[in-house]
């Protein structure tokens, strides 16, 4: 099982070491670091290595690598997933999930390590259990905590843990009862230079901000669940009642959590919100090239495509360009190579557009490469796959909670090649 | 001086200050103290000099301080040993607390502390928690075992404490039923002797079952554990599959990628026209390819078990090859495995967009991915037939963007595609050769050198270009001057007259001016074999080459198999045999020769696998294209090897003369098969169980044909008729040859003696034991049912005698780890007889040795189904005991095989 995990920041300090078993030196790290060294780009280093006597299995959230020491065959995917959910827990608790935060936090930190995991074993990793185990700080509690000399530690047996609901606290109460869900769903992308797709995925997800007095039932209804064919429930959701019913019915956590996560495959007809027209070109011996950049929505129901904000990394041969927003303000970064262009909403009746000229070195050959075109954008009130849900019921209490559904569509891996 | 006092270098005076805090008599003040010691140890500050006044801390109601006491136990109790046993009283005081938190709290710590001295005291406790009332006290006790076992395993040996965590695997609460899962695991693995998850069908419907309501982590312990058993049949094999599969949607990627794990492996029972099949190989799909919507190290693991997966199954995949694309700034970790399985995808369907894409990839930014994806268009010019020619001129494409790497990388392949087709794409020579100057990497530079030799004919000034390398002869890389050595001998075979002072000059800078012994080597070979005999030389040197394949790349089948019941496991990311590589003990059991037992190794990938087809039928007999190392195999049969190639090599004497013959002498010295030995007739079937109806049988195989003999006896009131027979699926396919003659009606208290011919056409299921046999008897009264074990030897068929050098070959060939070692006690036959005996039940004696009074044969079965099991049985004369060493690719067959011997010797 999991052995030990060593916190490490941007500049290669290990600033965290929690050790579930044995002590493992820190030494182990090296092996790290050595990886890191060959790794072109901090991302690019590989997530499992090998060492003489150990594996080390890391993440890379937050500029923080959570390096995890493994000892014997233990699945990768487990030690990645339970990495992530560390720093989704410490996101929880402090808010951020920064060194300045982490170290400001050692104490709970530790403790929230040590109930995590026994012996490498996960023991409470629902974010419902643990803070019923460690109290989150607060401005407030360390005031009070300070003062009156109370712990943030709880006193009693995380009951839920025992429950048939694990995942829900018994004995929560609210004096307005709501219940909150958000349809998200992310496009990604590949369009060719001709604006033909190349390929386009959906990952949905619905969001849940349930806080619901006592044992609440819920049951979600689609208008159209036959888009879910490939979709990832939390624990709570009643597969049976699922597979016959196409209905999502569940007790669910308090507070916010996952309900669902979907995938619509590239096999269905995914519409793409927006297009661009592009022209990038270098002529052969002039050290000029023209850039000329136009975006336009493209099926998005009448939605408005919104915080739209393009990159693209230009040819390294390009010292810089002089280039002209018809509407908001764009940047290029000459030693990265960097530009981005945030543009802001599209208006259909004038569409945005980025045109100007870019400078070569003197002499040097046309670059080879052709920059990628980056997008990132918002439709608010759209699922961009059509689902819809249908209702939302509530059994096992009698109050009438407060309901309510948003829909967002946003650009995930959008690339346009040109 | 106090400061000096604490002996620790404490420069400002920290410790000092936080052991005053901790021995103040405010409990918040005491609290404060810990917390600050708990920071410093966080940060890695050496605090343990304050030991003894954390420890007396302990003692307190208060929670959270108990918590931060227990943390720090857990870091300094190892360098304090003789301190910690002071906690040791409130440990035990603690699990007796009537608060199930606490309880469970001072289990978990104890176990956390990695002191021998104390793990004796702690026994009692655990004890009492793993039958607590509370099962959050129960899981964490069950954890507490695996902890204490990697501090002492004798002591939870000897203190019962695994039987008890076996039972707990039938505990009502799912969670810690997990958590004894999972601590068995742990334990079993650095314990593989131990048969901890002995599981049966009842102990898997406990662990199904629990599966539904644990936890995310508890979930994929289950899971893993699932894949070691082994079903009965398709139907079991089905139903688990059923059970499992809602996991698929599960949003943690450890349980969903376990789960294909468990639905891969058992996939494999299911008969392939069952409906069921084709369903859950759609279902397969979709969790898979949401795998690749996560963090790129979670894509990462998932990719390389989908390299395993599409190998294995490519039909799941087929229709997903676009989520395979790779989008600009993935990590390159994970570019670089989304081109492997395109590559892997590529057919004649899908070929012209994996080519755009390729050819997309190919002007990225980056190096090394550019390389790859060049590399890549080469294999699918290699992959798929159809699609070479645009590969090639894709590829020629990229050489005309006259980028330095990109055109040495795409020489490299074209070089490749040369092989696959030769005589095909010969016309781009002359656009090659523009570029000649640009390579500067060796590899590139061997390459085309290569191919200027190879076509040398068609190449009007190769003799001009090849001369150009030779200038800087010796700074090249050993590669380079190789391949220029042969390309240079390659253009003199083919124009002699005009290149023999070019050939004069290479050979002698390879064999007078390099200190390279390869190089060395060939010059000469080559200069003998132009100076002894030209043509000769021709022939060898412009010999056919041996068409390369695209199968150069995939994974050896038998490891393919295993890595595919290890899916999820380091391994799996290795792509390298679970035992090859992490530490622990499974490795001993490895060692071939210090196993006496041929109990088949729980990781070996016969017995994880349940591919009964491949695993025991033809298929397992052609020979592996594993690479195993040559080991010499003992002094016994490399002495024989020697001796048998020395006539050869000293001059072609006659294969057998000389010494060898009295080695070899067998031939025509053994006596006349006598017929195999049939065991008497064993009752099967009692009255008592089966209404009246007694059946008692044994097998018998006469010249070749198998019989089963049974007798029927009617012990009921009423007469019997209408007799069928019917066989389960069983591990070798047998099956009855035609229908149960029984004439008459069976009237009370007769007897009937019937033979039944029996073919080995019937459906294969490996059985548990292997010869087991399931049988079903229909009378007019009803259906019974029973089971019987038929001697191995009943499958040994009569032309198993293998050729002698072809057995020499085959031993080595066969891993090490395959063979197994028995001892035959108590037999009084000298080596002759015993020979003679064996070989009426088809076992045959190749050879015979005598090595210092003792006698060794080397022997040879063939199995119905093509198996072949070699052997080598010592004989010590006056010694009773016969040592049998037997090899086999199926090396769960031994442990029978050796059951034959036994039967066939005594009888």
């Amino acid at each position: 099982m999991i052995h030990s995990l060593f916190l490490i920041n941007a500049s290669g300090d290990i600033f965290l070491e929690k050790h579930w078993k044995s002590v493992v030196s820190r030494s182990v790290c090296d092996y790290f670091f050595e990886a890191l060294e060959r790794a072109t780009e901090p991302e690019n280093v590989p997530p499992v290595i090998p060492t003489p006597h150990h594996y080390l299995i890391n993440v890379l959230r937050h500029r923080i690598y959570f390096v995890a020491v493994i000892q014997s065959e233990v699945p990768p995917l487990f030690v990645i997933e339970f990495l992530h959910r560390v720093v989704d827990t410490f996101q929880d608790y402090f808010g951020v999930c920064t060194e300045a935060a982490i170290k400001d936090n050692v104490v709970v930190v530790y403790e929230l390590l040590e109930e995590m995991l026994d012996n490498g074993f996960p023991l409470a990793t629902e974010s419902n259990i643990l803070k019923e185990l460690i109290k989150p700080p607060t401005i407030l509690r360390t005031v009070v905590n300070t003062i009156t000399g109370s712990t943030n530690v709880g006193e009693q047996l995380p009951t839920g843990q025992l429950s048939v609901v694990p995942w829900r606290r018994t004995g929560v109460k609210y004096t307005n009862n709501e219940a909150y869900f958000d349809v998200v769903e992310e496009i990604d992308a590949i369009i060719d230079k001709s604006g033909s797709t190349i390929t386009a995925e959906i990952q949905g997800v619905i969001d849940a901000c349930v806080k619901l007095t006592g044992m609440p039932d819920l049951t979600l209804s689609f208008m159209n669940p036959r888009l879910l064919d490939d979709v990832s429930f939390h624990p709570c959701v009643r597969f049976k009642r699922w597979e016959a019913e196409r209905i999502l019915s569940f007790i669910p956590p308090d507070g916010n959590f996952r309900l669902l996560s979907y995938h619509v495959s590239s096999q269905n007809l995914v519409a793409i919100p927006v297009y661009v027209k592009h022209n990038i070109s270098f002529r052969e011996g002039s050290s000029q090239g023209r850039f000329e950049l136009t975006l336009g929505p493209k099926q998005t129901m009448g939605k408005a495509v919104e915080s739209v904000l393009v990159s693209s990394q230009l040819p390294r041969g390009v010292l810089n360009a002089n280039l002209n927003p018809s509407q908001g303000t764009y940047t290029f970064d000459p030693v990265t190579k960097l530009l981005s262009w945030d543009v802001g909403k599209i208006n259909p009746q004038k569409l945005p557009s980025l045109k100007g000229s870019m400078s070569l070195q003197t002499g040097a050959s046309k670059p080879d490469e052709n920059p990628t075109i980056n997008i990132q954008f918002k439709i608010q009130q759209l699922a961009i796959s059509g689902l819809k849900v249908n209702r939302l019921d509530m059994y096992g209490e009698k109050y009438k909670p407060f309901k309510g559904i948003k829909y967002m569509t946003k650009a995930g891996k959008f690339q346009v090649r040109t | 001086l106090k400061v000096i006092n604490c002996c620790v270098w404490d420069p400002s005076g920290e410790i000092f200050e936080l052991k005053a805090e901790l021995n103040s008599d405010k409990k918040e003040k005491k609290k404060e103290a810990v917390k600050k010691v708990i920071a410093s140890m966080t940060v890695g500050k050496d605090v343990s000099a304050l030991f003894p006044d954390v420890v007396n801390c302990m003692q307190t109601d208060n929670l959270e301080l108990k918590k931060l006491v227990y943390l720090y136990l857990m870091n300094y109790a190892k360098s304090q040993p003789d301190m910690a046993i002071m906690a040791v009283n409130t440990f035990v005081k603690d699990c007796e607390d009537p608060n199930p938190l606490i309880r469970a709290l001072a289990v978990r710590t104890m176990g956390c502390i990695r002191v021998d001295k104390i793990t004796e005291y702690l026994c009692e406790p655990l004890r009492k928690c793993l039958k607590d009332e509370d099962p959050y006290v129960r899981k964490t006790a069950a954890v507490c075992v695996a902890k204490l076992h990697d501090i002492n395993a004798q002591l939870v040996e000897d203190q019962g404490f695994l039987d008890t965590l076996k039972d707990l695997i039938s505990d009502s609460n799912p969670m810690v039923v997990a958590n004894a899962v999972a601590a068995l695991s742990e334990i079993a693995e650095s314990h593989p002797n131990s048969n901890l998850l002995d599981l049966n069908p009842q102990t898997i419907n406990k662990l199904l079952t629990a599966l539904n309501e644990c936890t995310e982590w508890g979930q994929i312990f289950i899971l893993d554990c699932l894949a070691n058993y082994m079903p009965r049949d398709d139907r079991e094999s089905q139903s688990i599959c059923e059970r499992v599969t809602p996991r698929l949607s599960h949003a943690n990627s450890a349980v969903v990628l376990s789960a294909v794990k468990v639905l891969m492996k058992f996939m494999e029972m299911l008969p392939k026209d069952l409906d069921y099949y084709g369903t859950l190989l759609k279902k397969l799909a979709p969790p898979l390819v949401t795998l690749l919507s996560a963090e790129p190290e979670l894509q990462y693991v998932a990719l390389r078990n989908i390299n395993l997966i599409v190998q294995k199954r490519p039909e799941i995949l087929k229709h997903e090859m676009k989520v395979f694309f790779v989008k600009y700034n993935d990590p390159i970790y994970v570019k670089l495995e989304k081109l492997d399985i395109m590559i892997r995808l590529a057919s004649q369907a899908n070929i012209a967009q994996v080519l755009a894409e390729l050819k997309e990839y190919a002007t990225e930014v980056d190096v090394d991915f550019v390389r790859k994806a060049v590399r890549a268009i080469g294999r699918c010019a290699i992959k798929v037939e159809q699609s070479a020619e645009r590969c090639v001129s894709t590829l020629l494409d990229l050489i005309q963007t006259k980028v330095n790497y990109v055109v040495q990388e795409a020489i490299v392949v074209i070089k490749d595609i040369f092989r696959k087709y030769p005589n095909k794409y010969e016309s781009v020579i002359a656009t090659l050769c523009e570029n000649l100057d640009s390579l500067d990497e060796p590899e590139a530079r061997a390459a085309m050198i290569w191919i200027v030799g190879e076509y040398a004919e068609r190449i009007d000034n190769a003799d001009e270009l090849l001369e150009s390398f030779l200038e800087g002869f010796h700074d090249e890389s050993t590669q380079v001057q190789l391949q220029l050595l042969t390309a240079i001998v390659k253009l003199f075979l083919k124009k002699p007259t005009e290149t023999q002072e070019l050939v004069q000059q290479v050979l002698s800078l390879a064999t007078q001016d390099s200190d390279n012994p390869d190089l060395r080597d060939r010059g000469y070979i080559y200069w003998r074999l132009l100076s002894t005999d030209p043509v000769a030389a021709k022939e060898v040197v412009l010999a056919e080459k041996p068409l390369i394949s695209e199968e150069t790349d995939l994974i050896e089948p038998t490891l393919l198999e295993e890595l595919i019941c290890h899916i999820g496991t380091l391994a799996s990311v290795y792509h390298k045999p679970p035992s090859a590589f992490v530490e622990g003990s499974r490795v001993h059991l490895r060692i071939p020769h210090t196993r006496v037992s041929t109990r088949p190794h729980p990781h070996s990938p016969l017995k994880c696998c349940p591919a009964p087809h491949s695993a025991l039928g033809p298929a397992i007999v052609q020979v592996s294209t594993r690479k195993v190392p040559v080991i010499l195999l003992g002094s016994r049969l490399w002495t024989l090897s020697i001796t048998s190639a020395m006539p050869a090599s000293l001059g072609g004497a006659p294969a057998v003369g000389g010494g060898l013959g009295d080695l070899f002498d067998l031939g025509g010295g053994v006596g006349m098969p006598t017929g195999s030995y049939v065991a008497p007739k064993t009752a099967w079937l009692l009255a008592m169980k089966a209404k009246g109806l007694e059946i008692s049988g044994t097998f018998a195989r006469r010249g070749g044909i198998i019989q089963m003999d049974l007798s029927l006896t009617n012990k009921a009131m009423s007469v019997m008729t209408d007799f069928a027979i019917q066989f389960n699926r069983n591990s070798f396919g047998l099956a009855p040859a035609g229908p149960m003659q029984v004439l008459t009606p069976l009237s009370p208290n007769q007897t009937i003696d019937v033979s039944l011919p029996l073919s080995m056409s019937g459906p294969v299921m490996k059985m548990e034991p292997l010869n087991n046999l399931q049988v079903a008897v229909k009378n007019n009264i009803d259906v019974f049912y029973f089971s019987c074990q038929y001697p191995l030897s009943l499958l040994f068929v009569e032309d198993g005698k293998m050729d002698r050098q072809v057995f020499l070959a085959t031993w080595k060939d066969i891993p090490n780890d395959n063979e197994a070692q028995f001892q035959i006690k108590d037999i009084h036959l000298n080596s002759d007889v015993a020979s003679n005996k064996l070989q009426g039940s088809n076992i045959f004696t190749i050879a015979k040795r005598t090595v210092e009074g003792q006698d060794m044969l080397y022997q040879s079965v063939k199995l119905t189904n093509g198996i072949w099991v070699l052997a080598e049985m010592r004989i010590q004369t006056g010694n009773p005991n016969y040592t049998l060493s037997i090899k086999c690719r199926a090396p769960e067959v031994c442990q029978f095989v050796y059951q034959c011997y036994e039967l066939v010797l005594k009888n």
